[in-house]
């Protein structure tokens, strides 16, 4: 098993905002995490907000150490929750976004 | 002579008795022609008898003539036919909002002969609709949103039935509306609006086609399809399966705040009219198989697809809504236990500044001319001469600014750390915490004006006894106290 793992991070919604106004992130995410478990979603946003995120305005992306209500989070294209939500362990070339809603109209 | 005036009669019978022979063919002929059609359509032989035809024929055109030639054009599309069409005749529609989704939406289900179309929306025409809200005209600004849009929908087709409701939809009142409808549009701009309509609509089966747009980017999709009864699992996901929590109300933003595309809106309410078309139009027994897979789809102005589809969960079984432990009913929605505005909060106001910490502009304008005036006299102007920070962002700085402001944008200034140690390095050159020199901050209203003071103060730069304050009201007090010809945008 290599040591990273290539995915591809997407923010919509006005969420990129948070992250210097870029929508896709490619990004290497390790295979592990701390503990030595593969990593997963839950993983994955601890390394956002530590590597990526660098507005400091943590509480507009994570709440309770989850994502915030009304963050949509896919993988590939399907809601998390169908993919056993931040317990799903990426895969190489995994599509990962987050959707913040709108609610303008 | 005699002969001759014979001749003549004689002559003048032979027309007359040729004319009423012309005359009974082609009346026979009309009649033959009739029949035959009748005879096609009802697809007797020709044997059968004319005069009962005649009758079937009469009684076998369901629209009127002229709405022939105004649907002919989406009848003769197969998923529609005369089937469609009179099932479009026969439904009845309600739109929540008539603004940017709503209207759009509106206009294409009226222009395609949708027989009710009820609007809800409490607001009045601004100028500020009008880029947008296309069924508004310029002429109707102070009007009934409602009103104006029901004008130009008349205007545009006389046929279905028109329905005003001039109100901001209520927990108290939604049932009560919502019950004459078949099929309900979300096309509200909050989130307590959206959990309303949603729960309302679930609670009484009706289908919820639901859209909202920002910016560049809109969502669409349809909800409670298909609409079963609270605690079958088959019944579509409703809003609250998606979103069990609403989101903190300072995240949410309007499109007055957060500003928005006309065709980006326009879009996704030609959607909900379309998503609506195929509702009403596709057979009931297809509607009551099992669909694919619920889908929101996304549309990103910018982006490359412009569209994507997303696959959504389906019924949540502890939905507070439409799960078998459903806590929420009509009557907790109409009594006002289910408190929408309680569940959605409302967001915080900055935390205010002391009046010692603010300026009003007139007063902001006064120092800036004892400035001038003293500073022929000082020996060292340069270290008193005061800094004005416009914290806009970079688009509404564009639109209008004052001579020497300097645009930080909030989200910059609150993007950086709190932290003392290590300026910011959005922070102007000639302001260093060695240096007194005043400091003023402007923003659109007077509400990140506050924040951003607040920040500054936090990074250390009140020392020396420098001043730091806010122009209070920003340039929407600047444009009714200085300059009446500052743009308002």
């Amino acid at each position: 098993m290599s040591d990273s793992i290539p995915i591809t991070v997407e923010f919509t919604g006005g969420l990129e905002i948070l992250f210097a106004n870029e929508r896709q992130h490619k990004i290497s995410l390790p295979a592990r995490s701390g503990d030595g478990n593969p990593s997963n979603i839950a993983y994955l946003l601890q390394y956002l907000v530590d590597n990526l995120m660098k507005d400091q305005r943590k509480d507009m992306f994570i709440m309770e150490d989850n994502v915030r209500p009304g963050i949509l989070v896919l993988i590939n294209d399907a809601d998390w929750e169908l993919e056993g939500e931040e317990n799903y362990e990426l895969q190489p070339g995994d599509n990962i976004v987050f959707v913040s809603t709108l609610h303008g109209g | 002579m005699d002969t001759l005036e014979d001749n003549c009669a004689s002559l003048r019978a032979q027309i007359a008795s040729t004319e009423a022979q012309l005359a009974g063919l082609k009346r026979d002929l009309a009649n033959a022609e009739k029949a035959a059609a009748a005879a096609k359509s009802e697809n007797i032989g020709p044997a059968g008898n004319r005069k009962e035809a005649r009758i079937a024929y009469k009684q076998q055109w369901p629209l009127e003539q002229e709405e022939y030639k105004r649907y002919g054009r989406q009848m003769i599309v197969s998923q529609i036919g005369l089937p469609g069409q009179l099932r479009l005749r026969s439904a009845k529609v309600l739109l929540v909002g008539a603004g940017g989704l709503g209207c759009p939406a509106a206009q294409y289900l009226a222009g395609a002969g949708v027989g009710t179309i009820g609007m809800v929306d409490g607001d009045t025409v601004e100028v500020s609709n009008l880029h947008r809200q296309v069924l508004h005209r310029s002429q109707n600004v102070g009007k009934y949103k409602v009103d104006s849009a029901i004008e130009s929908l008349k205007d545009l087709n006389p046929h279905p039935t028109y329905i005003a409701h001039r109100t901001h939809l209520t927990p108290a009142e939604a049932p009560a509306i919502f019950e004459g409808y078949d099929i309900i549009l979300d096309c509200t701009d909050n989130p307590a609006s959206r959990y309303l309509i949603s729960d309302t609509a679930v609670l009484l089966g009706k289908p919820l086609v639901s859209a909202s747009a920002l910016r560049t980017d809109g969502q669409l999709v349809v909800l409670n399809n298909p609409p079963r009864p609270p605690g079958d699992k088959h019944g579509g996901p409703c809003y609250r399966c998606v979103f069990p929590k609403p989101p903190p109300a300072d995240s949410v933003v309007s499109c007055a705040d957060g500003g928005i595309i006309g065709p980006v809106v326009g879009t996704m309410g030609v959607l909900q009219a379309l998503e609506t078309i195929k509702l009403i139009t596709t057979p009931c027994d297809n509607i009551s198989q099992p669909k694919d897979s619920p889908a929101m789809h996304l549309f990103s102005a910018y982006a490359d697809p412009l569209f994507r589809k997303i696959r959504l969960r389906s019924r949540r079984a502890n939905c507070a809504v439409c799960s078998s432990e459903a806590t929420v009913t009509l009557d907790t929605i109409k009594s006002g236990s289910t408190d929408y505005v309680f569940f959605c909060g409302s967001a915080s106001l900055p935390s205010l500044l002391s009046p010692s910490e603010r300026v009003s502009p007139r007063d902001y304008l006064a120092s800036q001319s004892e400035n001038d005036d003293s500073k022929g006299e000082s020996s060292d102007p340069s270290s008193k001469s005061p800094v004005l920070i416009d914290v806009r962002d970079e688009a509404q700085f564009g639109i209008c600014n004052l001579e020497n402001s300097i645009n930080v944008p909030i989200s910059t200034i609150l993007a950086s750390s709190t932290s003392s140690e290590g300026l910011p390095s959005w922070l102007p050159p000639d302001i260093s915490p060695g240096s007194s020199n005043p400091i003023y901050v402007v923003c659109r209203l007077g509400n990140d004006s506050q924040v951003a003071v607040r920040k500054l103060k936090d990074l250390g730069l009140g020392q020396n006894d420098r001043f730091i304050a806010d122009i209070k009201g920003g340039f929407r007090a600047w444009r009714e106290q200085i300059d009446p010809e500052w743009p308002e945008y």
